[in-house]
């Protein structure tokens, strides 16, 4: 018998959070397309090698003049593998030049592939701060979610930033290293895990890295068809829902970002544009029609998928949020 | 089938307040505050708490606390070992226990 899950909205409502508003846009975090050279099994984008989609010129002019004229202090992009979008490296200098500050999302087996080798040195000249995938300190988790072999791809990359200063104390290059767990449960505790990463990763592969931002699997798409594939869809649905933490449901990061597909369309998260859940509730929902007071304080659009953001200590594209 | 062990029973741990809640509430208290970070870690104390499990053979914490052990951040390497290390002592035990044996034995023999 399925599990009785209480509804998102009234979980809010128990912590006096509902309607659930954002609080400003600090941060635009552009999807700009689902091509990737991995298929991961948990990737919530379901990316791929033959995922056509692409952002096109028109939508990336316009993210570019939103972070200059509405001020939006924080780029953040992400895909699929963004460095395969062509114009990858002229969004990425435009935006610097705008004095935006710049993250880029990276699997780290990309700095592999063909025309991609110099990525470290691009990063640096434009001081971009790299968020990387590494879900754990040992080959047979970090394969066992990302595919064989990535383990050892993984670390030589990482070898390659902290050769150019990615992650070293003193260079002011940042290097963010990211885990989520290998299976239907939840992330430890990301000091914690953070400490465990770091004495490992120190004492088996001499890499440093700057911090560890510990994600919750969402309950969607590639995930949640292992979930169902596994008959565990409920119980870890309602895991996630018997650990909503309210601190957590405050800071979501929903509340200060907007997320924008390769289409142009608008979502409050990266797990919304997924499950193509746009911007609602009287906002616009497309780039063309932006209208930042609006946009600023909008109604976030929730569903049961977002208990993997408030689930213990909380979960966002930052990390840890309580 | 019907066993004495179901899956579903974990969630009725619970049920074993009714009739003496005092003392459930008294065991819960003390239970959690075992399990917080002290001298050792969260982490540490699910890696001990899973080797006792096996150790006391005992399916619902053993299901319970494998969750707990990686959602702690251990690895099945980690928590591999610390089964090896119950099966260690439950076999130590039995074979020092054979001192008793040769105790025993030289009781009652030439």
């Amino acid at each position: 018998m399925p599990a009785v899950i209480t509804p998102f909205d009234d979980a809010l409502k128990s912590c006096n959070l509902y309607p659930l508003r954002a609080a400003g846009v600090a941060t635009l975090q552009v999807n700009v397309g689902k091509k990737c050279n991995q298929a991961c099994h948990h990737c919530h984008v379901e990316a791929g090698p033959n995922r056509a989609e692409m952002m096109d010129d028109a939508v990336m002019e316009r993210c570019l003049r939103l972070l200059k004229e509405e001020r939006i202090p924080v780029l953040d992009i992400t895909g699929g593998a963004p460095e395969m979008h062509p114009r990858y490296r002229d969004f990425v200098e435009r935006a610097r030049g705008m004095g935006a500050a710049v993250m880029t999302r990276c699997n780290l087996t990309i700095l592999r592939e063909p025309g991609m080798q110099d990525l470290p040195a691009f990063w640096k000249s434009h001081n971009v701060i790299v968020v990387a995938s590494l879900p754990y300190f040992r080959r047979e988790e970090t394969d066992a979610v990302r595919g064989k072999g990535v383990f050892e791809k993984s670390i030589e990359a990482v070898k390659r930033l902290n050769a150019t200063g990615f992650g070293v104390g003193g260079s002011g290059l940042t290097l963010n290293l990211v885990y989520n767990p290998a299976g239907a449960f939840l992330p430890a505790p990301q000091e914690a895990l953070e400490r465990q990463f770091r004495a490992e990763l120190t004492k088996s592969h001499g890499i440093a890295f700057n911090r560890l931002l510990a994600l919750t699997n969402m309950p969607i798409a590639r995930f949640k068809d292992y979930l169902n594939r596994k008959n565990a869809h409920d119980s870890y649905l309602g895991r996630l829902a018997g650990a909503f933490n309210p601190v957590a449901a405050e800071n979501v990061m929903c509340r200060s970002m907007i997320s924008i597909g390769w289409d142009g369309f608008l979502f409050d998260c990266d797990f919304n544009q997924m499950l193509n859940l746009r911007v609602n509730h009287g906002a616009p929902f497309h780039i063309n029609d932006w209208d930042q007071g609006v946009l600023a304080g909008r109604q976030i659009v929730t569903g049961p998928h977002c208990y993997g953001c408030t689930a213990g200590q909380g979960s966002s594209c930052g990390g840890e949020i309580s | 089938m019907e066993t004495y062990y179901n899956p579903a029973d974990l969630d009725k741990f619970g049920d074993m307040g009714k009739d003496a809640p005092e003392l459930w509430n008294a065991f819960m208290q003390w239970y959690g505050k075992v399990f917080q970070e002290g001298a050792l870690t969260e982490r540490e104390k699910a890696l001990i708490a899973l080797a006792v499990a096996h150790a006391v053979q005992c399916p619902y914490c053993i299901d319970a606390y494998t969750k707990s052990c990686l959602e702690k951040g251990s690895n099945t390497g980690q928590m591999t070992e610390a089964i090896h290390v119950a099966a260690a002592i439950k076999g130590g035990a039995a074979m020092v226990h054979g001192v008793q044996m040769r105790n025993a034995a030289e009781k009652i023999s030439f």
